[in-house]
């Protein structure tokens, strides 16, 4: 049954987590009407239970300019959604264990530089040694990202969705997407709950499981979906603030203000999407301890009290889809992060609103053509 | 030994215990892995240790469980004791640490006998040093022989509170009081059961436990409130019997219990279904009549699977060892029902009169749902009020209320408080407790070092040399 046309919103999204719950804000601020239709609950998947990372560090020189456009609305995020998110900004680092690996970190800088941005920069092994005192004695330099930093996923997913709330956005939670169609110039959402929305435009924020709304909407693209496994300590002494990273190796390490510690970097478990559940790889997990057991002395007599992986959508290039549909009018996507979607959510929400009111965005994002899969998707 | 057991079972209680032996006799080959470093779970701790030999102490009972140790022993199933389970996974790998090592050792059929865990009893005060759960003390007793000393007070309900006065009681320590918290109309509603319960063979025990309590130990009815107080340490309890006004007892160890629950950690994190128990009021597996869960391969059996005691839990066992042989294609279904019959028998008697006790032992609602200023967290020092303000801001589970306040993810992994975090939300909201869930449980279920993980061994040969060192 149709939506009571009083209460018909101008926009559905698919997907309640941080890239669904930031457009709904963002097109609330611009006074669009907005539905957020969500299978589980808001950040119940990716957006709830990732690293937290908050980095520009060693992004894909296409997502470079959003990330840094993202990262300014970090350092004011309390001004958008009335929260801090638990944001704390105390730099990312990745470490160079040899001289080659260095070279490389003082390449991309100076790749950086030549586009004109300077958040990169090289850390000599002092400077390594200033900002993590613990890092083990063979480790030669960084690279140092200093703005950057971590926030708390759930929370920030959560606050995103409560100020869209706020502004008159709704959210369906619960509700599975079963169909989507076109009716005349407006789009109908089917749910497994018996739900019955339409709007003129949809915009597809789905994750891992954006692959399948694409496919009903003409246009398959490769999406895998992943599970990230992280894992977590028991509450260790004060040791460490920045993010901490490899270049050699997959790591993404940080302490929180309470002690814990949070190791993980995107080693990859099992992911079983239609039943919301992941399978951890212990073996994989082993060689993410042993690569802290390495680079951090002190984590030795470290006690791990939980591991789990969330599921998150990957596409081949490492780099999300961001734009128009490119069958149908009236369609947005924004998905296929690749597992480093977290800091980008701010922004991508803004990019999203943009695109649906003014038809355009002053940011980049031509890379991130749904088109660039035509080939692939075909292929496969 | 051979590394990939037919059978593993995870738990030497009286569920594990009788499971393995069944098991290991009939032919299979079979391991039991248990945390402790002797047979007996929590109900028979120690059994085969205890200091405490006069059997009069510890009751006839316990004693019991010297019955299901020596033909585990003869049954030729292999032992690994000081295990620390602390993953399952789908493809039934079971990760375990044994001696600093950890390990992946796979089996073909896995039956958890994980039992139970004391309910969380969050008072005002239950923080302090000196207030303990009932369940801690009784073991110090049976491993240690330890009793504690000075005022000692017990507060709660259940039948295993007034085992342990008793057992503390025939050990020769003192008990300055006990504060029954057992609402008076649970008597009304349990009526109705008592002709059952009246069949089961308990009562004549129960009776003489209960009278022998009361004669050495002023006993306080139908307490309503409950709080420790004292500076750095408990120092005293102050409690309410019904409406009436507060009263203080000085006390230098408070023992707090009401009731158990299972210990459904491990079962949670494999991803086995679990429903909620109204009568129990505690989340249980779901399993059919033999102890398996929705995850193939995978049965429970005992306590862990809903509470039915130590009797009904080795019944248990053997009905789930006898299905496991069936699945391994060693006994076919007339054969695994045949010789069922007998076990179900006992375990109909044993359960006899378990409705009763559910009812009547059935905590209070304001002990289960705490006021705002009581912590129940005790991981994360997060109070029932927090947990009320995150409903209010849109936390519709525990789920939510642990990746927002951080509820649940300490190193007990919710044992100490999840039943209360979803009493609190269900009541809250305003809905059932089945309606809210519960946690998502990680392994692992135990917390393990970054040593033993990065030291986890890949090849056969390498987990043969930590299980056989």
């Amino acid at each position: 049954m149709p939506e009571p046309a009083t209460s018909q919103p101008d926009v559905i999204v698919i997907g309640g987590g941080l890239h669904g719950c930031s457009a709904a804000l963002h097109l609330s601020l611009r006074g669009a009407k907005v539905l957020v239709v969500e299978k589980d609950y808001i950040g119940r998947h990716a957006s709830g239970v990732n690293a937290g990372g908050v980095r520009q560090l060693g992004r894909h020189v296409a997502e470079v300019p959003l990330s840094v456009a993202s990262m300014a609305l970090w350092h004011r995020i309390a001004e958008l959604v009335d929260d801090d998110c638990g944001f704390e900004s105390h730099g990312q680092i990745k470490v160079a264990e040899t001289e080659a690996e260095l070279d490389q970190g003082r390449a991309r800088v100076a790749q950086l530089n030549a586009l004109g941005f300077t958040h990169e920069e090289v850390a000599d092994r002092a400077e390594l040694r200033r900002l993590v005192p613990a890092i083990a004695d063979h480790c030669v330099g960084a690279v140092v990202s200093r703005r950057d930093g971590a926030a708390i996923p759930y929370r920030t997913t959560f606050a995103f969705k409560r100020k869209a709330e706020s502004l008159g956005a709704r959210f369906a939670e619960g509700a599975a997407v079963t169909r989507v169609a076109r009716s005349g110039t407006r789009w109908r959402v089917e749910t497994a709950d018996g739900g019955r929305f339409e709007a003129p435009v949809l915009v597809n924020c789905a994750g891992a499981w954006a692959g399948r709304i694409a496919a009903q909407l003409g246009e398959p693209v490769p999406l895998e979906v992943i599970a990230p496994m992280l894992m977590i300590t028991a509450r260790m002494p004060p040791f460490l603030k920045p993010v901490v990273g490899a270049t050699g190796r997959t790591l993404s390490f940080k302490q929180f203000p309470n002690g814990t510690v949070l190791i993980g970097g995107g080693l990859l478990g099992r992911a079983v999407p239609d039943e919301n559940r992941t399978e951890l790889d212990y073996a994989k997990m082993s060689v993410n301890a042993r690569t802290v057991w390495d680079l951090f002395p002190n984590m030795r007599g470290a006690t791990i009290v939980r591991a789990w992986a969330g599921i998150e959508g990957r596409m081949p290039d490492d780099i999300p889809v961001i734009g128009p549909s490119g069958t149908e009018a009236g369609v947005f996507h924004a998905f296929g992060f690749s597992a480093h979607g977290f800091q980008l959510g701010p922004i991508v929400g803004r990019i999203l609103a943009d695109l649906i009111t003014d038809q355009t965005t002053d940011l980049p994002i031509d890379a991130f053509r749904i088109q660039r899969f035509r080939q692939t998707a075909v292929a496969a | 030994m051979t590394t990939r057991y037919d059978l593993a079972v995870i738990g030497a209680g009286p569920a594990g215990l009788a499971a393995a032996t069944l098991a290991a006799k009939r032919g299979v080959s079979t391991v039991l892995l248990d945390e402790q470093p002797a047979p007996g779970g929590q109900i028979y701790r120690a059994i085969t240790q205890t200091p405490v030999r006069n059997p009069s102490v510890l009751g006839s009972d316990y004693w019991h469980g010297a019955d299901l140790v020596g033909p585990f022993r003869d049954s030729g199933a292999d032992y690994l004791p000081g295990s620390t389970v602390w993953s399952v996974s789908r493809g039934l790998e079971i990760g375990l640490s044994r001696e600093g090592a950890a390990r992946l050792l796979p089996a073909k059929h896995i039956i958890l006998a994980t039992g139970a865990l004391e309910r969380p009893f969050a008072i005002p005060g239950w923080t302090l040093p000196g207030v303990m759960g009932a369940g801690a003390a009784q073991i110090l007793l049976k491993t240690s022989g330890l009793v504690a000393s000075g005022n000692v007070v017990l507060a709660g309900t259940g039948p295993l509170l007034w085992l342990l006065a008793w057992q503390y009681l025939r050990a020769g320590a003192r008990i300055d009081t006990i504060l029954d918290t057992t609402p008076r109309e649970n008597w009304r509603q349990a009526m109705p059961h008592m002709t059952e319960f009246l069949r089961s063979g308990y009562i004549g025990k129960g009776l003489k436990l209960l009278l022998e309590v009361r004669r050495k130990v002023k006993v306080i009815g139908n307490v309503s409130a409950l709080r420790a107080e004292g500076d750095g340490r408990v120092q005293s309890v102050v409690h309410r019997q019904g409406d009436g006004a507060e009263a203080r007892l000085p006390a230098d160890t408070l023992l707090l219990h009401h009731g158990v629950v299972p210990n459904i950690n491990l079962a949670n994190a494999i991803g086995c279904a679990q429903n909620w128990d109204e009568g129990q009021r505690c989340w249980v597996p779901t399993v059919d009549d033999w102890g398996a869960t929705t995850v193939e391969g995978v049965s429970i059996a005992g306590d862990g699977a809903g509470i039915a005691g130590a009797l009904a839990a080795e019944h248990r066992g053997r009905l789930a060892a006898l299905d496991a042989l069936h699945r391994l294609g060693r006994i076919d279904r007339a054969e695994r029902d045949r010789d069922a019959a007998p076990h179900r028998e006992a375990l109909d008697r044993a359960q006899r009169g378990r409705v009763f006790l559910d009812t009547l032992y059935k905590p209070a609602r304001d002990f289960r749902v705490p006021q705002d200023d009581t912590i129940v967290c005790r991981c994360e020092e997060v109070t029932a009020g927090q947990v009320r303000e995150a409903v209010k801001l849109g936390c519709s589970g525990p789920n939510q209320t642990k990746s927002f306040l951080r509820c649940g993810m300490g190193p007990c992994q919710g044992r100490l408080c999840g039943p209360t975090v979803t009493e609190v939300i269900a009541d809250a909201r305003g809905v059932s407790p089945a309606e809210v869930g519960y946690y998502r449980l990680r392994p692992p279920v135990k917390p393990i070092t970054l040593a033993e993980l990065a030291s986890l061994p890949k090849s056969e040969d390498e987990i043969n040399a930590v299980l056989h060192h």
